[in-house]
């Protein structure tokens, strides 16, 4: 399968999700999306995929660490 | 008259900078959970983040005069994180000539589609289909500089101005790393998941 504008709509995606882009291509990711249900899939999933790597990828602070810390600032 | 004048002022300077170091040492360690959740994912195992961020707070600890109040903390520890992470040499380190061939940034949900039909991309949790233990393997197996920008940027929210700032590269560069690591990263789940 070729898409030529759901090329272009691939390369601006992860800026458009970062909210880096420039406001032209802003209007030109979104009017394709509007209309394209192949790349509308694929963004969804990239929001998705973003949210769930993140929340996956937390690992919150070992007991004790914080301890550590404190102590290191009453040494010096 | 005026030699006894010295001393007060003097002792209202020492009085001043040590309540600015404790509020300094406050802030720093209200950020420690945050510190922490980005060192994770930066090294290997979970005694090698403790370690870094030891050092880390220790080093800001003693250097905390040179942190500007009111700029943003959170990335001046992150920056002396990172600097100390690259100090402790990085061995093992993939060159970018290994690297496999670089698919596009549709690659992983083009793989599933491929493999479950299209549609498997209208469910919502699509994404779980993609085990924990893969998103944590296919992060640590990054080539360093790609999960430095990865990392600062999608697990620590840093906008690219702070990533450039702290790992001390330019804007663009961030860019250029951030979206290669990403790809690599989904197409590792991609290999990994589906084959």
């Amino acid at each position: 399968m070729s898409h030529g504008p759901c090329d272009a709509c691939e390369e601006l995606l992860q800026g458009y999700l970062d909210r880096e882009l420039t406001d032209s291509e802003v209007g030109q990711a979104e009017s394709h999306l509007d209309g394209c249900d192949y790349c509308r899939r694929r963004y969804r999933f990239e929001v998705s995929l973003r949210q769930y790597v993140q929340t996956t990828a937390v690992e919150r602070m070992p007991v004790g660490l914080m301890e550590k810390l404190t102590q290191l600032r009453t040494e010096q | 008259m005026v030699g006894e004048a010295e001393p007060e002022i003097e002792g209202r300077r020492i009085a001043a900078e040590a309540r600015d170091r404790v509020r300094f040492e406050e802030e720093a360690l209200a950020l420690a959970d945050q510190v922490y959740r980005v060192a994770r994912r930066l090294v290997g195992t979970r005694e090698e983040a403790e370690d870094l961020v030891q050092d880390t707070y220790g080093r800001a600890f003693r250097s905390w005069r040179s942190y500007t109040p009111g700029t943003n903390l959170r990335a001046w520890l992150l920056r002396i994180l990172t600097n100390l992470n690259l100090d402790r040499g990085r061995k093992v380190q993939r060159t970018p000539d290994m690297l496999p061939i670089e698919e596009g940034d549709y690659y992983l949900a083009n793989k599933m589609a491929e493999s479950q039909g299209e549609q498997v991309l209208d469910q919502d949790r699509v994404v779980e289909k993609l085990s924990q233990d893969s998103i944590v393997t296919a992060l640590s197996s990054l080539p360093h500089d790609f999960r430095d920008t990865v990392v600062l940027v999608d697990i620590g929210e840093f906008s690219y101005a702070d990533a450039a700032q702290i790992l001390d590269i330019p804007i663009g560069t961030v860019m250029s790393r951030l979206h290669r690591g990403r790809r690599l990263l989904k197409q590792q789940l991609a290999e990994e998941t589906i084959g």
